[in-house]
């Protein structure tokens, strides 16, 4: 008698309650409708994601494929002080023209702000690289009349 | 039953959801694992920086820009310069400058009583990322193969990683209106190539590594050097390590 | 140089990520918090003077709270995605767990607490309105007219629950908004354990101050004689938590300068030139100082009657804005020096753009008009009387 009391009082309170499991029923359908695929496959993201990062075009061919057509350039670099320095360092992004060097042929660098910007004395530089005060040093000359840009060497 | 105030929140939700069901559909669809060669298991990738073979020439931050298309006015990697005078009398805070992130080198600088150095900065792929731990829905995170990236069609824009990060790597793309940062040139790293960065440091102050790769030379560089990484105090499992860095340095 | 900044900033760090709508947030979460607690007190406390603003702290508490997401949503760079946080949340991330605890809060605890209270009146509307009034109400009904003696019981055991449930979860809601600073270690300025209390005692002071003054405003509006017991006890109460809220925040600065960590210096430097109005002598001085002696005032003397509501209005006023600038200094403050503590940027607000100054401005607002409508569909008045009677 008193438990059937109990439920007719508070039978009104069992529509909130219904409401909220319905929502929540109701989310939980969407959710999995929803959910991108494969979600959660390596970590709690979007696997996709890492191809998507990867293709991103390539703006520098990396200087192992300038090598394979430009040999001559190669061996006089090869030889002199600007062996390690990649030739985008110096020509810029160029994995266009290495697709297709007819289509893309490549401005050649300004020398004038070129050497400059890695040559320039410099009490920050580390000691032991080669820096000049280029107004003086060559005073006013294009540093490639007396250097050659990819054997700088005298 | 009739409409009730709940129902009319669940209406709008069912709306808010339509809505953003648009905005998923992509992401539905276009979910695959990298398929070729390239496996994610066996790289775990970082890098060492050689602070005293930096000549702050600005070529890895306009590479950087170049390959990434990096919006003006944000930098995923910069140089900085450190100019500490000699604490003779007083203790003195270092002096640091990075011109536009340094895209364009530095003016160059006289001799100073004290040293000066330069210092290339970019993510630091830390393994326990705070900007991965706060991200509310998962678009940043650490790849299997140790790079932190951004899911650019899943990113809020809340920026709370922007907050999280103690190194000041990352930004919001000011068109994508998503959070944006160094990839470690990811798309060029998974196809054999190294970052643009590296590629284009004239020093070889920069040098792209693989931990998990028995024969990198990053083993008998960390067996014969001294490495410290930035604020260690922090915590992040920081995978770019520096040489020669200075203890002023932040 | 660039404009705006003094000494070393990372160089993506001159621009400010988080802006005056994230201010907004804690400051509307809290007065959510604050005002919800305020109900409680008599409720779960037995504290039967402030009986009066019972029904209009909660509904203060809900206008506040639909409106406390929007600012968040506002300032997403992808406000379409935001369902992401719900579908799926990274449960390492305190801002996404807030969304379940705010949802939590909003239909678990605030709406059946507000449909418990007033449910005699809703079904009484749902049968003798006309026309549209009519079907708002027999929807908010749910279906059941079932307003007997026993079931009124039923909901008033149901509806103590519901408040001894919901304080914890007003703390909870207000504490985790201060977890998502506070947890940042990256940033010292808001990296500390203490955060969460602080706020949350912030949000009790500013939610208490706020229908305090929304109390006086309605009655002034309605010609209504205010209720000096009622206003007295909200005005004693204001004073207790304030005193804690305080004390918090100076144990924080205390502690901050006698530690002097690494990040002292450049932190010090920030609080007393970019930070020194909003800082101390909004927040410190008129937002806390001027009212914690207003209110301390009328715990030691007596003054009359008009005296005693300038004093409590001037008091309830200044908090509000000092606890805007709290929060500002908080979350602007927190961006303003490089995390390499070597220099500082300036925060140029924008005035008519997605997260400028009218952005804020209509933000404030529309919780009054939400609350403005809920007053009309839900008359707080009657229950009060009522409840007298
Ligand atoms: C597939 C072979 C190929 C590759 C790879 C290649 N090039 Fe070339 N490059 C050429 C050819 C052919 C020309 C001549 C184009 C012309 O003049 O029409 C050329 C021209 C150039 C020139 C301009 C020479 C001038 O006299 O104006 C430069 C500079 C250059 N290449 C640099 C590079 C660099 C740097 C790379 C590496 C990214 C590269 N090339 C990769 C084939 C190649
Ligand atoms: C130190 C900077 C530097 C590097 C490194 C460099 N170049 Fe050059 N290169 C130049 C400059 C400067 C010129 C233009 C010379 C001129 O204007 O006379 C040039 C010219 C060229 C030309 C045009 C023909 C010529 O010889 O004048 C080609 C082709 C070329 N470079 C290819 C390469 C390739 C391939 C590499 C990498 C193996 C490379 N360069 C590395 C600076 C560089
Ligand atoms: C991207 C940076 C970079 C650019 C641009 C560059 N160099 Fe160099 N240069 C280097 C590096 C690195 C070295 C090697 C330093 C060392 O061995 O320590 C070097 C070495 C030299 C040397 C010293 C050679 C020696 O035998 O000691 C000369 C001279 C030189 N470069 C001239 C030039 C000239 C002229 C240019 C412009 C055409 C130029 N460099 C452009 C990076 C650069
Ligand atoms: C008039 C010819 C001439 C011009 C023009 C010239 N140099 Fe030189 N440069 C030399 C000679 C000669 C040396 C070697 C003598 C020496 O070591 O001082 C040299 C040496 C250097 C060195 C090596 C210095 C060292 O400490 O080892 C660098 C670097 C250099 N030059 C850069 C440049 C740059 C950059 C420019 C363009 C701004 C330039 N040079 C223009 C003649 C020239």
């Amino acid at each position: 008698m008193v438990v059937r009391r109990l439920f007719r009082d508070s039978a009104h309170l069992v529509r909130p309650a219904l409401v909220l499991v319905a929502c929540m029923a109701l989310f939980l359908v969407v959710r999995s409708a929803i959910i991108p695929k494969a979600f959660g496959q390596y970590g709690h993201y979007r696997p996709g994601a890492l191809d998507l990062v990867r293709q991103h075009p390539i703006a520098f061919a990396g200087q192992d494929t300038c090598v394979m057509c430009h040999d001559d350039q190669a061996t006089v670099r090869a030889a002199g002080k600007h062996a390690h320095v990649a030739c985008e360092a110096c020509h810029g992004p160029l994995a266009q023209h290495a697709d297709d060097p007819a289509a893309h042929v490549p401005k050649l660098p300004d020398v004038a702000d070129l050497c400059r910007r890695c040559h320039e004395k410099d009490a920050a530089k580390p000691r032991n690289f080669p820096q000049v005060a280029t107004a003086e040093h060559s005073s006013g000359m294009a540093c490639n009349t007396c250097h050659q840009p990819h054997n700088p060497h005298l | 039953m009739d409409i009730s105030r709940r129902d009319i929140f669940t209406v709008g939700g069912k709306l808010l959801i339509l809505a953003s069901v648009g905005a998923t559909l992509k992401q539905i669809t276009g979910a695959e694992p990298p398929s070729d060669a390239y496996r994610l298991a066996d790289h775990w990738w970082g890098m060492i920086i050689d602070i005293d073979k930096c000549i702050g020439c600005g070529n890895c931050v306009r590479a950087c820009s170049k390959e990434n298309n990096v919006p003006e006015g944000f930098f995923r990697t910069w140089v900085e310069r450190y100019q500490i005078e000699d604490q003779i009398k007083e203790v003195k805070q270092p002096r640091v400058e990075s011109p536009n992130g340094a895209i364009d080198g530095f003016p160059p600088l006289a001799p100073i009583d004290g040293k000066s150095f330069y210092v290339p900065k970019l993510c630091n792929h830390c393994a326990d990322s705070p900007c991965v731990q706060v991200c509310p829905v998962g678009a940043t995170f650490v790849s299997p193969d140790g790079v932190v990236l951004v899911d650019q069609t899943y990113c809020l824009g809340c920026r709370y990683c922007v907050q999280a990060c103690p190194y000041g790597c990352r930004y919001l793309h000011p068109e994508t209106q998503t959070v944006d940062k160094c990839t470690l040139c990811y798309h060029r790293i998974t196809k054999g190539l190294t970052t643009a960065c590296c590629e284009n440091c004239p020093t070889g102050a920069r040098l792209l590594v693989d931990f998990k790769n028995p024969k990198d030379p990053v083993h008998e560089i960390l067996r014969t050097n001294k490495v410290q990484v930035l604020k260690p105090y922090m915590a992040t499992g920081a995978k770019v390590y520096y040489e020669n860095l200075d203890g002023a340095v932040r | 140089m660039i404009p705006g900044v003094d000494g070393f900033m990372y160089p993506n760090e001159v621009e400010l990520q988080w802006s005056v709508l994230i201010v907004l947030y804690p400051y509307i979460t809290g007065l959510v918090a604050g005002a919800f607690i305020l109900a409680s007190l008599e409720r779960v406390f037995n504290v039967a003077a402030v009986r009066p603003t019972y029904r209009l702290a909660l509904l203060t508490a809900l206008a506040f709270l639909l409106v406390a997401p929007l600012p968040l949503q506002l300032h997403l760079g992808h406000p379409e995605r935001s369902l992401e946080m719900y579908l799926t949340p990274h449960t390492s991330s305190a801002m996404a767990m807030f969304g379940f605890v705010y949802l939590w809060y909003l239909t678990v605890v605030l709406l059946l607490e507000i449909w418990l209270e007033y449910r005699t009146e809703i079904v009484g509307l749902a049968q003798s309105t006309r026309g549209l009034k009519r079907w708002i109400y027999r929807a908010l009904t749910l279906g059941s007219y079932d307003v007997s003696p026993a079931a009124r019981r039923m909901d008033e055991k149901v509806g103590y629950a519901v408040t001894v449930i919901g304080v914890p979860s007003a703390f909870l809601l207000h504490g985790y908004v201060g977890f998502i600073f506070g947890s940042v270690k990256a940033n010292p300025w808001w990296s500390t354990p203490l955060m969460p209390v602080v706020f949350l005692f912030s949000a009790m002071v500013s939610g208490i101050a706020a229908v305090m003054v929304l109390y006086v405003v309605c009655m002034k509006l309605r010609k209504t004689a205010i209720d000096m017991r009622c206003l007295d006890t909200i005005a004693r109460y204001l004073f207790y938590t304030f005193v804690i809220d305080f004390t918090l925040e100076m144990l924080d600065l205390i502690h901050r300068t006698y530690e002097s960590d690494e990040s002292f210096r450049s932190l010090d430097f920030m609080v007393h030139t970019r930070l020194l109005f909003s800082h101390v002598i909004l927040q410190i001085f008129l937002g806390t100082l001027v009212p914690l002696f207003l209110l301390a005032a009328n715990q030691l003397w007596r003054y009359t009657e008009g005296t005693r509501k300038a004093m409590y209005m001037t008091a309830g006023a200044l908090t509000l804005v000092g606890i805007f600038a709290m929060r500002w200094n908080v979350v602007i403050g927190g961006q303003l020096f490089s995390k390499s503590f070597l220099g500082y940027t300036s925060y140029k607000m924008q005035l008519a753009s997605r997260e400028g100054l009218v952005a804020a401005v209509l933000l404030m607002i529309l919780p009054f008009v939400i609350f403005f409508v809920l007053v009309k569909l839900l008359p707080p008045w009657q229950g009060g009387k009522a409840h007298e009677a």
